[in-house]
């Protein structure tokens, strides 16, 4: 009832109308203007990465004396971006298939059975991701190095395994719960056993859910700089990483060559982006397991 | 048939356990032994240090300025980044609601967070560098100039990228919130002549405190574990010298894992403090469903 005195109270117009609208109207340009201008700068972030790589000779002007592709060509090998890209893709497509094959079925058992405590196993599945990588980084670094996977190709693909089997199963709980159990008890009624029924069943029913949740850890891999930063070797370098220490050393190489290595990065990522968007909602790559919290 | 000759397996699934539930195995093994247990060995290892004294780290740890400063420095990065960050998403979010082309901007937004830190600290060297753009911008309108305005190897270069990572992060999280709240409540509180500014404080503030708690505990754990951008962008040998520069250090520069693991709890255990404080808050305000009620 208080609450509703309230409003009453706050709804008599205490300033002429005209006033109070321009306020209005003031208060959203303010907000659109702060939007725009953080949109511009974020396009000049990346427009300058850009054109950089294009450069010939960019000192002290707008623009670049002139235009040149040679940069990609140094690039690739200075940085031995080809060695780079495969460790990069045999990273990804192992975690994107594991973290499928592990995660969907914990997502299912979750989804459908109340067992014993379930609380604590998800809370076991919350905490990678509200922890942040770099926390829990260094001592799970420590252990792959004492049991001799740290800096192998292995220690990176099972670091990168610890956020991204929580998010496959926090992302495909809601999933699963949406699928009508009676489906899954007549396939049962015709003896199909619990092999059978995700093969033949689920799997088609709950593909794009698993889609989507895949390209999402895609996409997340490809960017995770901290976790496989701990945990690789020389050998092991995912292009993020590689991109990481070429900024690190700026100064040894040219500016447009660790440019077009940023570009070639830029590039990699969008494409999975743009695919993973037509599948996900751009909220959803930040909001986790929210979903499945409610 | 009598109790004791119910078969095992039947008196099982009576709890919920069967061949199902097995399911969850592979991925609460995978964890425990991948998260759980690094962070228990972690724990422990910090209480093993070289000189042999139990607390040895801790005690370094809170002795040596260069090492508790971090904390400081941390904190004093972090917490103006998120309050400012959270402030932003909400007046953004509320505007964004109504907009019928959300998808675009939610997806130009969603950039930055998928190009990750490490792109952003390299396009940020360049953009505001002493001669980028942002820089030759204010030059133009006479607003400064390269020797008066210093925005990156600074704090300021380190804040920024932490504004344009996450900003993003912080606004999508409020904007999933922001939708999640019926537009019949607002509705009913207009009708009955409330206008936009007491909409906001009776009407959404109460129903949105839950999930802006979340979102500014998510953020600030991001924040405050920030590394990549700190290194390339900050001043990492001093002013921007944070608490994961300090563990890292530790780890892949002396090799002292022993120091490396106390450091990582004692970044862990601020964490949770700050979480704590800003979830304990939260109690104050009101709990209860943001959908509408019948009737």
């Amino acid at each position: 009832m208080r609450a509703m005195t309230d409003i009453d109270a706050n709804a008599l117009p205490r300033r002429p109308v005209t006033l109070n609208a321009a306020f209005a109207k003031l208060w959203v340009i303010t907000i659109w203007t702060l939007l725009i201008f953080f949109v511009i700068n974020l396009f000049g972030i990346i427009g300058a990465v850009l054109t950089s790589s294009f450069a010939t000779r960019w000192l002290r002007s707008w623009v670049p004396d002139g235009l040149t592709f040679k940069w990609y060509f140094s690039a690739w090998s200075e940085f031995q971006l080809g060695d780079v890209l495969i460790t990069t893709f045999q990273v990804v497509g192992a975690v994107v298939l594991l973290s499928g094959l592990i995660g969907v079925p914990a997502a299912y058992a979750m989804a459908r059975r109340e067992f014993p405590f379930k609380k604590l196993v998800m809370l076991i599945f919350l905490l990678p991701l509200l922890v942040p990588p770099v926390t829990y980084g260094i001592p799970l670094a420590t252990v792959l190095y004492q049991t001799g996977l740290g800096g192998s190709l292995a220690g990176v693909i099972l670091a990168n395994l610890v956020p991204t089997v929580p998010f496959v199963i926090l992302v495909m709980i809601p999933f699963v719960e949406q699928i009508d159990p009676r489906i899954e008890s007549a396939a049962r009624v015709f003896g199909a056993g619990t092999f059978r029924l995700f093969v033949t069943v689920l799997v088609p029913l709950l593909m794009p859910g698993v889609l989507a949740a895949l390209l999402l850890v895609l996409v997340r891999t490809i960017a995770m700089f901290e976790l496989t930063f701990l945990t690789a070797g020389p050998t092991s370098q995912t292009l993020v990483v590689a991109l990481y220490y070429a900024v690190f050393a700026a100064g040894v190489r040219a500016v447009q060559s660790i440019d077009a290595m940023a570009v070639i990065y830029m590039v990699l990522t969008m494409i999975w982006l743009v695919i993973a968007l037509r599948f996900v909602n751009p909220t959803q790559i930040v909001t986790r397991g929210k979903q499945a919290r409610g | 048939m009598s109790d004791a000759s119910i078969p095992l397996t039947i008196r099982l699934k009576a709890h919920g356990l069967d061949g199902v539930t097995l399911l969850v195995l592979p991925a609460a093994l995978f964890l425990l032994a991948l998260f759980i247990y690094p962070f228990s060995y972690g724990f422990i290892l910090s209480f093993r240090p070289k000189d042999g004294s139990w607390l040895g780290n801790y005690s370094k740890f809170f002795s040596d300025p260069f090492l508790y400063e971090t904390i400081k420095t941390t904190l004093v990065i972090a917490l103006p980044v998120t309050v400012m960050n959270v402030l932003a998403a909400i007046p953004v979010a509320f505007r964004v609601r109504l907009m019928r082309h959300q998808r675009l901007i939610t997806t130009i937004l969603v950039l930055p967070i998928t190009l990750g830190t490490v792109l952003v600290a390299e396009g940020m060297l360049n953009y505001f560098g002493p001669q980028g753009w942002f820089i030759r911008t204010l030059t133009l309108f006479g607003l400064g100039s390269a020797s008066s305005i210093k925005l990156v190897h600074n704090y300021w270069g380190v804040f920024l990228s932490l504004v344009i990572t996450g900003f993003p992060f912080t606004f999508l999280l409020t904007l999933s919130y922001v939708s999640g709240i019926d537009v019949a409540l607002e509705n009913a509180a207009a009708t009955l002549g409330a206008r936009a500014a007491a909409r906001f404080r009776l009407i959404f503030l109460p129903l949105l405190a839950p999930g802006l708690a979340i979102t500014f505990c998510l953020s600030f754990v991001q924040a405050y574990s920030v590394f990549p951008s700190a290194v390339l962008l900050g001043a990492p040998a001093g002013p921007t010298r944070v608490i994961s520069i300090a563990a890292y250090e530790a780890a892949f520069e002396q090799y002292d894992y022993s120091l490396a693991s106390a450091i990582a709890m004692i970044m862990g255990f601020t964490q949770l403090a700050v979480v704590m404080v800003v979830l304990m808050s939260r109690n104050l305000f009101y709990r209860g469903p943001a959908a509408g009620a019948k009737g």
